[in-house]
């Protein structure tokens, strides 16, 4: 079967500065299927981001490979677009040319159908009043908005998210996972998200990965029976409770064991 | 004994020497330091670049422009003279060493403190060396780099000056030197006077230039 992302025996291991080897990862299988939203939860430091940079080609596996449709991923793809944990906004840009960057870093120059298109995206993330806005006039959710419709612009099939919500205050990050959702219900992507928030990734996922400590490794896979679309209501349902349960038990599980 | 001319002998001197010579002395001055300068800018920036592009260079012309910097100008700009002769040459070269070192550390320190994200973002585009360092890293290093330029334009005044001490027949530095062997001190701090507020006009000029051109580089307190 075609899987969208395949990572097959994948290990990690960073060089430090001083030779010495760092075992970020170990031995980690899983696949997701096109469209599906998929959220890996981990303490930190167990190779979260790591997953981000493998699967988006920016560093290459010490062991094993990583696949998107059946092709070895060996370098940046076009359709993966990627929202950093922080916004990374460029302060010297406004707003819509923040969001235009990819074309004009990639192509080297902006036609206009991808400025309609950027204003457009703009509208639907709810900022096309701040286009001309420089970014540091805008709030933190705000600027994350901006990181998320600039990850859309080139319409990447997948989109990874590394803990994008966790800088904002909770009221925030809240409204900006539903947000999130409608998003992706009226232009469906696979979504890797992740994140360290148990309730987001309940509230959020198709099917939550759980992580170990470093060196991390796959300790669970649930998948999440939650009717969709998700709201706020989903918080009150009794399944939201018992998939927090038993993923909390996990993530301590694994820290006992380590301890 | 203290020779300290009284402020009202200043004033005096001041307007004794004609305004035709003032200009002439400040336009001599000003123009080997403002030419020093942008001489200075087109091969720092460049040069930091580089140095940052590649660590082999920066590992190797870090170390000699140390040692260029830690030489005394005042002891090379006699053997410049020598070298390049008594014409504009040697003074725009002393005027570009005294000032180019703050800005290739300035420019430096700022392309490699863009934030790895930035660097991140630019390859998950695949985008050549040449844009990241064009489109990211030298524009984060803009504040950076006009700290450097705040200092280097205010040096390029002192670089100017220091060149015409050792060979001129103009400049405020020469009018200094040849109203002290003169005698004349009130005259001399009239000159001085002029210097120092021709180096704050420049570097209010470079603020200024901030401001409109670079607004976002500001920080708040700058404002
Ligand atoms: N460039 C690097 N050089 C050396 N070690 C690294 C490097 N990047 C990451 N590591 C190490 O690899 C491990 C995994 O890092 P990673 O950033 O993937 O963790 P994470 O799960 O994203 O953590 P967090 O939740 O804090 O973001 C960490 O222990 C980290 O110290
Ligand atoms: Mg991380």
């Amino acid at each position: 079967m075609r899987h969208c992302v395949e990572f097959s025996g994948i290990s990690h291991s960073y060089e430090k500065d001083n030779g010495e080897k760092v075992l970020a990862l170990n031995n980690v299988n899983f696949t997701i299927e096109q469209h599906e939203f998929v959220a890996v939860v981990g303490p930190s430091g167990c190779g979260k981001s790591t997953l981000l940079r493998l699967l988006s080609g920016l560093i290459t596996p010490s062991q094993g490979t990583v696949r998107i449709y059946d092709q070895q991923v060996d370098g940046p793809r076009e359709d993966v677009g990627i929202v950093f944990q922080k916004p990374v906004l460029l302060p010297w840009l406004n707003v819509i040319d923040n969001v235009l960057f990819p074309v004009k870093h990639k192509y080297g120059r902006i036609t206009q159908s991808h400025r309609e298109q950027a204003m457009a995206l703009l509208t639907m993330t709810g900022l096309e009043a701040f286009a001309h806005h420089r970014p540091d006039e805008l709030s933190g959710g705000m600027q994350q908005r901006v990181g998320i419709t600039r990850a859309l612009l080139l319409d990447p099939d997948i989109l990874i998210m590394d803990e994008p919500f966790s800088a904002l205050d909770a009221l925030t990050r809240e409204q900006m996972g539903f947000d999130l959702l409608v998003l992706w219900r009226e232009k469906p992507k696979t979504v890797l998200f992740i994140t360290h928030s148990i309730s987001e990734a309940v509230l959020q996922a198709d099917r939550v990965l759980v992580m170990s400590e470093r060196p991390g490794t796959l300790v669970d896979n649930i998948t999440i029976d939650l009717p969709r679309p998700r709201s706020l209501d989903t918080l009150q349902h009794p399944e939201f409770g018992y998939y927090t349960r038993v993923l909390r038990d996990y993530i301590y599980q694994t820290d006992r064991v380590a301890a | 004994m203290f020779v300290l001319p009284a402020p009202s002998d200043i004033a005096e001197a001041f307007f004794q020497v004609e305004s035709q010579r003032w200009a002439g002395h400040l336009w001599a001055t000003v123009s080997i330091a403002l030419q020093g300068f942008l001489l200075s800018i087109a091969i720092s920036i460049p040069m930091a670049m580089m140095m940052v592009r590649s660590r082999f260079l920066a590992r190797t012309l870090y170390p000699l422009l140390i040692i260029i910097q830690s030489t005394p100008v005042v002891a090379i700009a006699p053997l410049l003279i020598v070298i390049l002769g008594t014409g504009e040459a040697p003074r725009l070269v002393i005027t570009c060493l005294i000032t180019f070192f703050p800005l290739v550390v300035s420019a430096t320190t700022g392309m490699l403190a863009t934030p790895p994200e930035m660097i991140e973002l630019s390859r998950s585009l695949k985008a050549p060396v040449h844009k990241e360092i064009w489109q990211i890293r030298l524009p984060y290093a803009t504040p950076y780099i006009f700290s450097g330029l705040k200092v280097a334009i205010t040096l390029s005044i002192i670089g100017a000056v220091v060149a015409e001490f050792v060979a001129a027949e103009q400049g405020l530095g020469y009018f200094v030197q040849f109203s002290t062997s003169y005698f004349k001190i009130p005259q001399a701090f009239a000159a001085l006077f002029f210097l120092a507020a021709v180096s704050l006009i420049l570097f209010k000029l470079i603020q200024w230039i901030q401001k409109i051109g670079f607004a976002w580089s500001l920080t708040k307190t700058e404002l």
